[in-house]
Order: C-alpha cells, then structure tokens, then sequence
C-alpha cells in the first residue's frame, strides 16, 4: 500500500472514530451523573464523619442491636420469600412446560406472571388489607368457618404478612424465569435415559435437575436481590415503621430516628455491596445456565 | 388424564394465590355502605381531584421516560452495534447498574448530591421534576436496554443502514424511518414495563415530592386514612395497568404481524 494512501486512510478512521465515540458520550455521561455519582458519593462519604474526616467509624457504629435486627431482618424477609417463590414458581414454570398442560394455560399464565411480578408497592399491600387485614374478605369468610387468624398469632402487618405479600410479586418472577430453562430440557435426553433404563425419578435426579441448578439457583438468587431492595410494599404495609434497612434508611432521609447522617451512608452502603453480590452471583449462574440453552 | 393431575393442581395453586387478593379486593371496595353492594367507594375515589391529577401526573411521567430512554438509548446502541463493538460490555455493565441500587438509596443518593449546594436542583419544581425523571430513566435503564437490544439484535441493521445510506438518507431519517419502525415492537415492550414501573413507583416519588403530586404516594396516604377506597382505588390501577398492557400488546401483535406481512 502506498504511503499517502495509508496517510488518508489513517486520517478518515481517525476522525471517524472521534466522531462515532462522542455519540456514546451522552449515555456514559447520563450514567456517570444520575448513576455513578450518587451511588459513588454514598460510598464516599460512609468513610467520613460529620466532620469530614476519614474514618471506619460509621461502619462501627453499625454494629448497633436496632441495625443489626434491621439487617437481619432484610435478609431473613428476602431468604425465605426467595425459597418459598422459588420453589412455587418452579412448580408452576414445571407444570406449563413438561406438565404438557394445554397452549392456553401456558400463555394464561405467563402473561398473569408478568402483570403479577409488576403488581407489586402499594396497590399490592392494599390488596392483601382487603384480603387478610383484620376485616378483610378472606379473615372474615375464615372466622365464619371458625378459624379466627388473628387469635392465632397471625397478623398481615408483621413478619409473616410481609412473607406471605412478598411471595406474591416473588414466584411469578421465578415462574418466567425457569420457563425458558425448562423449554430447553430436550425431549432426547429424556428418550436417551429411558433408553439406558433410567426411570422418571432417575432421570430428574441424574439428569434434569443437574442441568437446571444453574437457572434455579440464578432464579433464587435474583428473588433475594428483587426482595432486599424492596421498600414500597412494607412501606404502604406497615407504614414505614417495621424495622428493615430499607425502612431504617427512609426514615433516617425524613429525618428521624438515626440522627446520624453518617451511619445512614453506612447503611446504604452496606446494601450496594450486597445487592452487588447478588447481581454478579445472578449474572455467573445465569451464564452458566444459558450454556445448555443454546442451539 | 391421572398423569396430569399434578401439573393441574400446581397451576391451579399460582392461579389461586393471583386471583384471590385480586377477587377480595374487588368485593372489598363493594362493600363501603353496610349489608349492600355498593360503588360508594368508587364514587368517594372520582370525587376527589387528587386522584386525577396524581395519575395524570404519573402518567405524563411513564410517557416522558419512555420517550427520554429512545431517545438516549436507541442511537446509543445502534452505534455500539455498528462500529463500536468494543464498549459494548462496558455499556452493558453501566444499564445493570440500576439493579445494584434499590430506589432508597438512590433517592438517597440524588439527595445528598443534588439536593444541597452547590447543585440545589430541588429548588425549583423544574428542577425536581427533571431529577425526577432521571430517577425514572434509572429504574427503567435495564428493561429498556435489553428490550432495544433484543430489538437491533433481530434485525439486519448493517445492511439497512447501508440501504437508507445509499438511498440519501440522514442519520435522523434512519433513526426515524428505518431503525425505530423496525424494533417498535421490542421497544413496546420494555416501554410497558416502564410505564407499569413509573405508574406504581413509590419510593423516589415520596422523597422528592412529598405526598400527594404523584399516584403511588397519593395512594400510600389515601391508605392510611380510608378503608374502603383503597380498594377501589387497587382496582382502578389493576384494570388501568391491565387495560394498557392489552393496548400495547395489541398494537405490539399487530405491528408484528404487518411486518411479518411483507416477508
């Protein structure tokens, strides 16, 4: 190639690239500003004091008994609705995939799994009141038949109502996650066990759910990340007042409660890092669960 | 027919655990004047005013987002899939990020780094509102990218591109003559997710603008006062929601069905 034409051919690319680089500009620019920056100044100033000192103190003073239930709380809520959904979702995702239930069933409820998983904040927290609050549908129709829940220890506006709420934007989530996991089950693995005399217990135990762990345990844990940092439906729930971290950090933005500024970056910090776990456990599982899915 | 036994009683389970709030809850914003079925409620919810202008707020909102989110993220990722295939993991790392970060604490972030000196954004309604609508193209970065990606993902882009370049068309032109005819119907997609998510969305609503200027937390405070027209009100939004997902869907599957005219 001649000299002045790899002269011109470098001058055009190079223009060219500045030119179609800047067009991403505006992205990364909304990302740094309304993403990176608020996040980042959390972090940041979780490692001050009041004063604007660096310190490890905020972190400290985490280790408080009302901190510690609010966190222990947030992960025993987000543990036990992940399961609890998980394991229902997968037994509906089950039922229209390898059930052999007929077409419309299958596209019914997909499209209820996804109007359920974003039905979820206040309109959901109002519809359990009306359903198990002390005089919803359900409570009275339950006392008519001589079950009163409340005299038996259950209440909506506490741990187990919140379950019981959270389940319910929680398994459709897990319903329309494992379906495509499970269309990919092909129907010659089945045939090749059964060939080598597997029966059907042998097959989903050696074969079947070997090849879904991966998208269950993906599924589980995006569960757990979509409850830890659910806020809306415990908030129109309880009023704000049940103690999770999402709770502890709402009230300290209103202006109660803490009255340690600090210790509220702490907080929030504290979530970011485990929200960023969970995303990246999700993204590895989901990646590893995606190698049996193609072609 | 035996064989099909569990698989029925499980789906039956999902649908019971759907539709028995759904069901209470209706009979439950029936039931507002003792011993009779009755639309009190209902007529107690259309009385007052505030339920109109916080969903038409919120409803202007979900609409701006969407617009906002093409317009940032469909030229975006045209060019990534084009030339600039490189900074696409990074791109798509930067549209996880939302997930990262539950709204508390990103409306606690806008507030501790927008809301004082020397940006002071919440100052003015203006300035709010906008925050607020970058708070909104936040939580709906995710869907939105991955519905245009699976969009431009579908399509031969190169060679349209190259088509409408041939023809004389502008980047303009093909942006909105060629390319967002073409993934309309992915897009349809993500844009119904953010609108449900704008609709119903609590959290960076109540700490930027208080009670009662957007739906969800007019109705957190309608709940704490009322008993009966909160129902009415959850089946208002579970019909509205409903009642636009059908529209969508419907204007997604007849779109889908014009372009697959032609093939």
């Amino acid at each position: 190639m001649a000299n002045g034409a790899a002269q011109t051919w470098w001058r055009q690319i190079e223009w060219r690239r500045v030119g179609v680089s800047l067009t991403v500009a505006p992205f990364l620019l909304f990302a740094v500003l309304f993403m990176i920056l608020p996040a980042g100044s959390l972090l940041i100033e979780s490692f001050r004091n009041a004063q604007g000192q660096w310190t490890l103190a905020n972190f400290a003073d985490m280790n408080d008994p009302m901190i510690i239930e609010a966190y222990a709380m947030s992960l025993r809520i987000s543990i036990t609705t992940a399961i609890i959904g998980a394991i229902l979702g997968l037994l509906v995702a089950y039922a229209i995939t390898v059930g052999g239930l007929p077409r419309g069933i299958r596209t019914a409820i997909l499209t209820f799994s996804g109007v359920a998983s974003n039905f979820a904040g206040v309109p959901l927290a109002f519809a359990f009141v009306a359903t198990l609050g002390r005089t919803g549908i359900v409570t009275a129709l339950l006392t008519q038949l001589g079950i009163n829940l409340y005299k038996n220890g259950f209440n909506l506006y506490s741990y187990a109502g919140l379950v019981l709420v959270y389940v319910y934007f929680q398994f459709p989530l897990m319903v329309l996650v494992m379906t495509p996991a499970l269309d990919g089950l092909r129907r010659e693995w089945r045939e090749a066990s059964a060939i080598l005399g597997a029966n059907t217990a042998q097959y989903w135990r050696h074969v079947a759910l070997p090849i879904l762990m991966p998208a269950i345990l993906a599924g589980m844990v995006l569960l757990f990340g979509n409850a830890f940092g659910a806020f809306a439906t415990a908030y129109a729930l309880t009023g704000g007042t049940f103690t999770m971290v999402t709770n502890v950090i709402a009230q300290e933005m209103s202006g109660d409660v803490l009255h340690n500024e600090a210790l509220a970056y702490a907080l929030a910090t504290g979530m970011i890092v485990i929200m960023t776990i969970t995303i990246g456990t999700y993204t590895l599982l989901q990646r590893r669960a995606e190698r049996w899915l193609r072609a | 027919m035996f064989r099909r036994f569990w698989p029925w009683l499980w789906v039956s389970l999902g649908v019971l655990y759907f539709f028995l709030p759904i069901y209470a809850t209706f009979v439950f914003s029936l039931k507002a004047k003792k011993g009779i079925f009755s639309l009190i409620a209902y007529d107690k919810v259309f009385a007052d005013p505030r339920f109109g202008s916080s969903f038409m707020f919120s409803t202007q909102m979900a609409l701006l987002t969407i617009f906002c989110c093409m317009v940032l993220l469909i030229p975006t990722l045209t060019v990534l899939h084009l030339f600039l295939r490189r900074l696409r993991p990074i791109v798509e790392f930067m549209a996880l990020v939302p997930f990262v970060i539950p709204s508390v604490v990103l409306v606690f972030g806008y507030l501790r780094v927008f809301a004082r000196p020397p940006l002071s954004l919440t100052n003015t309604t203006l300035g709010t509102y906008g925050l607020l609508l970058a708070g909104y193209m936040v939580l709906s970065m995710p869907y939105m990218y991955r519905s245009i990606d699976a969009g431009l993902r579908a399509i031969d882009l190169r060679t349209l591109v190259e088509a409408s370049q041939s023809l004389g068309a502008g980047w303009l032109t093909i942006f909105v003559r060629v390319i967002f005819p073409n993934i309309r119907v992915a897009v349809l997609n993500g844009s119904f997710v953010t609108f449900a998510i704008v609709i119903g969305e609590l959290t960076l609503a109540r700490f930027m603008l208080g009670n009662a200027v957007a739906f969800a937390p007019y109705l957190a405070e309608i709940g704490r006062a009322r008993a009966y027209e909160p129902a009415a009100i959850t089946v208002l939004s579970l019909l509205l929601t409903w009642g636009i997902v059908m529209i969508m869907q419907f204007l997604g599957r007849n779109t889908t069905a014009t372009i697959a005219g032609p093939r």
